[in-house]
């Protein structure tokens, strides 16, 4: 790179001596020698690359049609002109290359989540491994400062997590015995020692790293578009070259030089660089800064099918709520408190196993006394009876009240499950117990509908009552309950059916029993790729945290980036056409013609970097 | 199986098409894909003895499209 800057600069001097140096009554052999001595030094590689290639039989590459217009332009006595367009060229090609190599280099770095090592505690000692190397059930030290290495769970030591890299997630996350941590995530400010659990090959910063730089490979359409285009663009300008190079003065008796320069002007454009590298290069920064934000998407189809986003359609538990039941609300008879009858539907329902059940202990602040529980007992499908400060206390469904005569007025419009507590025939209350909604859901159903989404739908196996809540408080267009998971995609068979729009239709579960929805909606989003094979197996997109708000960010980025492609396609063909046609008329010179193709190119390859820092959507 | 190679210096997107869509019509290769941005030739191939000769092929279809262009085996 260095080396083709200084032979520029050498080159770019002798053509200013050559354009000085004017000699009166010049003898046109001097004033050939001293134009060949720059274009030798600028263009020499790739005039002597265009001979080797046209006995390799490659004609039309840029080298050949180059080495075309220069000879050409050398002809017609174009001397300067010729050495010009050799220079811009040359010069174009060098500042290309510069800014292709710094993109990658952004987007490399970027990615540069591997592990280079792993401190494997092997009888007592510490012993530096290759990360491959390492095995499931070794003991591993992690340093504060150091990435973990491979996923692993906690066996000593507390500390804080940086896992922005992996979730795009600046607040770290608190990491103790017994947690998993995955590799990749930055160990902040305590030692840890953990097993592994995970191979290298198996561990999340891998599979990411597989995923992302593979995900380049799945072409949109408009990179497809692109390749095309570009593999005939060149021949057909070409073909108009030699068009106006012969037809204008062999029929219209026009002067052969102008149009022969008209000719050459042709051929410096015709290479397609600026839209065959800034193409693809927006879409991988696209996909480089999705994954900053914790969003993976698995090629760049999928971005592009992302951005037009117009339907919506979420699964309910684990999606939009945290599918972890809680209780919702306490309602208390005669003089009890709610959280006397917390405390003692905590005791009661102490030896169930019952999610219900843990939900109520959880909800109860205290500490459960052990020594004021007696004999309990599971009343299997209904709830708990037991013994508490020498009474019985029964707790469960309204079926189990009615069947002990405790009397009790039942509400009908509840949403969620409701326990009832009685003291023996005695009603003391109701708990009731639903699932909660994600404390993002809301603020994302709101901003999607604020980025222009028409449609947001939500598919639930549960009741109507629950669901009916769930959709009206996150604002959901549409709800539908009761349904099989067959009759979820049905459902989503039939809306994509009634779409007749070009907007494509995503839907958004958690991974698992979700797998056919997510293969048949235009998009598959899977939430919480984090530890979940499935999940990142089966969807095109993968949210790296548990959030649905992150969708707002998937789709603005996916937006921003076709944005981004489109404009540089528009550019770039606007600009070539525009130097077409004015050349054509002979209102651009060579060099200008040159100029405007290199810088067409160079421009195109910093929009595309654009791409890449989606911070701010 | 698959292997994957570094393209160094690839720098004409143009030329990895070209480079790509040669080394799909080798005999004993099933797919050929070139990441552009990630400078990597992944190809799948029927018979892990053909590889020897296979990299040859494909270093020559390079040198031809692309004579700046290095394969190195990752």
């Amino acid at each position: 790179m260095k080396k083709n800057i200084i032979r520029l600069i050498i080159g770019a001097v002798f053509y200013i001596l050559a354009l000085v140096i004017n000699l009166d009554n010049e003898h046109v052999v001097f004033t050939i020698i001293k134009f060949l001595i720059p274009l030798i030094i600028v263009g020499g590689d790739v005039l002597l690359r265009a001979v080797k290639n046209i006995f390799r039989g490659k004609v039309f590459d840029e080298n050949f049609l180059m080495t075309i217009a220069v000879i050409g332009a050398f002809l017609i006595n174009e001397y300067p002109e010729a050495v010009a367009v050799m220079l811009f060229y040359q010069l174009g090609e060098l500042f290309q290359k510069y800014a292709v190599d710094k993109s990658r280099k952004s987007i490399a770095s970027l990615m540069d989540i591997r592990p280079d090592f792993a401190m494997v505690l092997e009888n007592d000692e510490l012993i530096k491994k290759d990360p491959e190397d390492v095995l499931e059930g070794d003991i591993i030290v992690i340093s504060p400062g150091e990435r973990v290495p491979l996923d692993s769970v906690v066996i000593e030591g507390s500390s804080s997590l940086d896992t922005s890299a992996l979730t795009g997630e600046s607040i770290p996350r608190d990491t103790f015995v017994g947690a998993d941590i995955l590799s990749g995530c930055i160990n902040l400010n305590g030692k840890l020692t953990a097993r592994v659990i995970k191979s290298f090959s198996e561990s999340t910063v891998v599979r990411i790293l597989d995923l992302v730089e593979n995900a380049s490979t799945k072409k949109s359409k408009s990179e497809n578009f692109i390749t095309k285009f570009a593999s005939v663009y060149s021949p057909i300008v070409v073909f108009i070259a030699v068009f106006l190079a012969l037809i204008p003065p062999l029929f219209l008796r026009l002067d052969w030089s102008t149009w022969i320069y008209r000719a050459l002007t042709f051929l410096v454009v015709s290479c397609p660089c600026a839209l065959v590298v800034s193409v693809p290069m927006s879409f991988f920064g696209g996909l480089g800064g999705a994954s900053k934000n914790g969003v993976l998407i698995k090629g760049s189809i999928y971005l592009e099918e992302l951005a037009k986003t117009e339907t919506i359609v979420f699964d309910k538990t684990g999606t939009l709520t945290r599918g972890v039941f809680e209780v919702i609300d306490i309602n208390p008879q005669n003089d009890l408190t709610g959280e006397e009858l917390i405390e003692i539907a905590a005791h009661v329902e102490n030896y169930s196993t019952h999610p219900i059940a843990s939900s109520i202990k959880r909800a109860f602040r205290g500490k459960i006394d052990l020594t004021l529980i007696g004999e309990s007992k599971e009343i299997a499908g209904f709830g708990m009876e037991t013994v508490y400060k020498d009474e019985i206390y029964f707790a469960g469904k309204a079926e189990l009240m009615k069947s002990l005569d405790v009397l009790f007025s039942e509400k009908e419009d509840l949403a969620g499950a409701a326990v009832h507590i009685s003291k023996g025939n005695q009603y003391l209350g109701s708990i009731l117990i639903a699932d909660t909604n994600k404390c993002d859901a809301k603020d994302a159903i709101t901003g999607l509908k604020r980025i222009g989404i028409k449609k947001t739908v939500m598919l639930t196996g549960d009741v109507k009552k629950v669901a009916d809540k769930v959709g009206s408080e996150l604002g959901i267009d549409y709800t539908y309950s009761n349904l099989l998971p067959d009759q979820k995609l049905k459902m989503i068979e039939d809306l994509l059916n009634k779409n007749t729009s070009r907007g494509t239709l995503a839907f958004v579960g958690d991974g698992i029993n979700d797998a056919p929805a997510l293969a048949r909606a235009d998009i598959g989003i899977a939430m919480g790729g984090l530890g979940s094979d499935a999940a990142i197996e089966a969807a095109d997109v993968v949210l790296m945290t548990d959030e649905p708000s992150k969708l707002i960010k998937a789709i603005s980025v996916s937006r921003k980036t076709l944005n981004i492609a489109k404009q540089n396609i528009i550019f770039a063909l606007g600009i070539k056409a525009s130097v077409l046609i004015l050349s054509a008329f002979g209102l651009v010179s060579m060099w200008i013609a040159v100029f405007a193709d290199v810088g067409v190119c160079f421009l195109a390859v910093l929009n595309a970097l654009r791409a890449l820092g989606s911070d701010k959507a | 199986m698959k292997v994957v190679y570094k393209l160094e210096n690839l720098c004409c997107a143009k030329c990895a098409d070209s480079i790509e869509k040669a080394v799909a019509k080798l005999d004993g290769v099933i797919s050929s894909l070139i990441g552009f941005m990630t400078q990597k030739l992944t190809i799948e191939i029927t018979n892990e003895s053909d590889l020897d000769s296979l990299k040859q092929a494909i270093s020559k279809i390079v040198k031809k499209i692309e004579p700046d262009v290095k394969l190195i085996k990752l």
